[in-house]
């Protein structure tokens, strides 16, 4: 594959994990791209307050990086996640559609260099930090 | 005790299971919902078995160690997430250690494995802020 669609993967939404969570594309750009994750009842991981878990935001980052890296190496060929680290800034606003960008800044042979940030409305108020970092393999 | 679990838990399909201490193991069968490439799980939804993990490891020692009641709220400040090997066709166990439980801060480790709880699949170092009303 020459190339790499991020909308056109993206257009009938994501099966497995990222299916069962509600994800969706948002949009991209050369080295990166954006999910949203609505609101959701089956996401919350404190039920007193109705604020969702951080797992699904990990999730969303995790694709969010993946597909920024697809799109930097214009082609969807394989990489598995080496480590990824989240700070949570503020907790995600319930009922608010958590909206989360992944950068690729930077790729080697070996290893791609990823960063993102997560907000639910206003990019000048993240509430989640993310960095990571990507094994970079051959082909599926 | 932590018999309760978040809709999110049950999103990821996971269930509590106990050790011989009566510590909390946490256990996600594979399915359809928890997949991200054919045949693998998603390291997202590792991710969220080891948070409910170390979740469930924090509120049971909170329990155990401390006095006060149930009024502890705690809330997730950073999370960092080593991926070790793919998660396969098979269940996942997850179980945390907490490190240290302090009066504002608590420190816990989460490992996930499959067959071998020596050869983690992934592991999660995260920090929580303890709230007590």
């Amino acid at each position: 594959m020459d190339g790499f669609d991020a909308e056109r993967f993206t257009r009938h939404g994501f099966g497995g994990h990222g299916a069962a969570l509600g994800m969706r594309y948002h949009a991209h750009g050369a080295d990166w791209a954006e999910l949203a994750l609505p609101y959701d009842e089956k996401l919350i991981g404190d039920p007193a307050s109705g604020v969702i878990a951080s797992g699904p935001i990990i999730t969303m980052m995790d694709m969010a990086a993946s597909i920024a890296i697809w799109i930097r190496r214009a082609a969807f060929v394989p990489h598995a996640t080496l480590d990824l680290r989240v700070d949570y800034l503020r907790p995600a606003m319930p009922g608010k559609t958590v909206i989360g960008r992944g950068e690729c800044y930077r790729i080697t042979r070996s290893i791609a260099f990823v960063r993102g940030q997560a907000h639910d409305g206003d990019p000048a108020d993240p509430l989640a930090h993310v960095a990571g970092t990507f094994m970079v393999l051959g082909s599926w | 005790m932590v018999s309760t679990l978040p809709p999110y838990a049950a999103t990821l399909g996971v269930e509590i299971e106990r050790d011989a201490e009566g510590r909390p193991v946490l256990l996600m069968p594979f399915g359809d919902d928890v997949i991200g490439r054919p045949g693998f799980l998603h390291g997202g939804a590792i991710s969220g078995l080891l948070e409910v993990a170390a979740i469930a490891a924090l509120y049971h020692a909170i329990e155990t160690e401390g006095p006060e009641d149930a009024s502890v709220r705690i809330k997730p400040v950073t999370v960092t997430v080593d991926f070790m090997r793919g998660g396969r066709d098979k269940p996942t166990r997850a179980a945390g250690v907490v490190t240290r439980l302090g009066t504002r801060v608590a420190n816990v480790e989460a490992t996930a494995w499959q067959d071998d709880r020596d050869k983690p699949i992934a592991a999660a170092r995260m920090n929580y802020l303890i709230v007590r009303d």
